[in-house]
C-alpha cells in the first residue's frame, strides 16, 4: 500500500482533483467526522464555557464543520490552496490560514484554548528535499503551538505513524517543546481500525481533572 | 479572515519570535466586507479578556475606522442592556468585519502576508524558515 505522503508532498498531492475526491468521498467524511468527535471527546473541554481552537491541517474543513456543529469558534490552517479553496467553497465558519506547520503556528501566546489535528502530523516526519530537516520542523511546530495555547490547553492528534520511531520522534519532540501526556492507541488489536491519537497537556493546567 | 484574528496573528519569521514589533501586524490596502455573522455574546465576553486592546485601536486604524475608545471595555454582562449595545458593536467589529483581501507587514522584518479570497498567506521562502 503506498501512502500520501510517500508520493510526495501534502500540497502536492492534494491537488485540485485529489482534494475534490478525498473531500466528497462520504467514507472519508465519515471517517474524518468519527476521528475527529473522537478527539474532542479525548480533549474533553468544559461544556459551559466557550471555546478558541486551532484545526491544524484543517484541509477543506470536515473536521472543522464539526466544531461549529459542536458550538466551537475555530481557526485553520493546511498547506493545501486546493483544500482550502473547498472549504471557501463550502463556507466554513472558521477563518482560514494557508501555512506549512513545519514552519509554526504563528498566533501570539495564550490565543486558543486548545487545538485539534486530524490525519495531518505524519507530514511532518518527511523530507522532501535535502535542505529539509524533519527534526527540526517537528519542533518549530511543537514550540510555537505550545506558546499559541493557553496553560493547561490540551493538544488531541489523531495521526497515521509509518514506524514506531516515527512516533517516538512525534513524542519526543513534544515533550521537549514542554508538553506532558502521551498516546492513546484505539482498537490496537486491529490492523485496519488501530487509530494513534496524541493527547498532550501546555504546562499546569487551572482545572482539575 | 476575521478583524477578531488580527489580535492574535503574528509574524512567522522565526528571529521575530522575541520581538515585540511583530504584533500586530500592519494592514494595508485591505479590501473588507461585513457579514452577517450569529451573535454570541458569551464568546465575545471569552475572547474579551485575552483581547490586546492597544492592538485593536491599531488594527482598526489601520482598516480606517478611529472611532474605538482608548480603553478595552471591561466586565460586560450579556444581560445588561447597555452592556449589550456594547456587546453588539464589538460583535459587529471583531466577528463581522472580514478582510477579503490584503496585505500585512510585519513591522520588525518588513515580511509582507498577503490575504487572497480572505485566506492569508503565511507560507514563508526557505531562507526566513
Ligand atoms: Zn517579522
Amino acid at each position: 500500500m503506498s501512502r500520501p505522503e510517500q508520493l510526495a508532498p501534502p500540497e502536492v498531492f492534494y491537488n485540485d482533483t485529489e482534494s475534490f475526491k478525498y473531500t466528497s468521498s462520504t467514507r472519508v467524511q465519515h471517517i474524518q467526522a468519527k476521528m475527529t468527535l473522537r478527539a474532542l471527546e479525548l480533549l474533553n473541554l468544559e461544556s459551559d464555557t466557550p471555546h478558541f481552537i486551532l484545526d491544524l491541517g484543517c484541509g477543506s474543513g470536515l473536521s472543522g464543520e464539526i466544531l461549529t456543529e459542536e458550538g466551537y469558534n475555530w481557526v485553520g490552517m493546511d498547506i493545501s490552496p486546493n483544500m482550502l479553496a473547498t472549504g471557501l467553497d463550502r463556507e466554513v465558519e472558521g477563518d482560514l490560514f494557508l501555512s506549512d506547520l513545519g514552519n509554526g503556528v504563528p498566533f501570539r501566546a495564550g490565543t486558543f484554548d486548545a487545538a485539534i489535528s486530524i490525519s495531518a502530523i505524519q507530514w511532518l516526519c518527511n523530507a522532501d528535499s535535502s535542505n529539509v530537516d524533519p527534526k527540526k520542523r517537528l519542533l518549530t511546530f511543537f514550540n510555537t503551538l505550545y506558546a499559541s495555547l493557553k496553560r493547561g490547553g490540551k493538544f488531541v492528534a489523531q495521526f497515521y505513524p509509518m514506524n514506531d520511531a516515527q512516533t517516538e520522534s512525534i513524542l519526543d519532540a513534544a515533550k521537549v517543546a514542554g508538553f506532558g501526556g502521551g498516546l492513546i492507541i484505539d482498537d490496537p488489536e486491529s490492523k485496519r481500525h488501530k487509530k494513534f491519537y496524541l493527547v498532550l497537556t501546555a504546562g499546569q493546567s487551572e482545572r482539575t481533572i | 479572515m476575521k478583524f477578531l484574528t488580527t489580535n492574535f496573528v503574528k509574524c512567522a519569521v522565526k528571529s521575530c519570535n522575541a520581538s515585540t514589533e511583530s504584533f500586530p501586524l500592519k494592514y494595508t490596502e485591505c479590501e473588507l466586507a461585513q457579514e452577517e455573522q450569529e451573535y454570541n455574546p458569551e464568546f465575545l465576553c471569552h475572547m474579551l479578556e485575552r483581547l490586546d486592546w492597544d492592538a485593536v485601536v491599531k488594527v482598526a486604524k489601520d482598516l480606517g475606522n478611529d472611532q474605538l475608545p482608548p480603553n478595552k471595555p471591561t466586565e460586560l454582562d450579556p444581560i445588561m442592556e447597555d452592556d449589550q449595545l456594547i456587546l453588539k458593536d464589538l460583535h459587529a467589529l471583531l466577528i463581522e468585519t472580514q478582510i477579503l483581501e490584503g496585505k500585512m507587514t510585519c513591522n520588525n522584518c518588513g515580511h509582507i502576508y498577503y490575504i487572497k479570497n480572505s485566506v492569508p498567506n503565511f507560507l514563508l521562502p526557505p531562507h526566513l524558515c
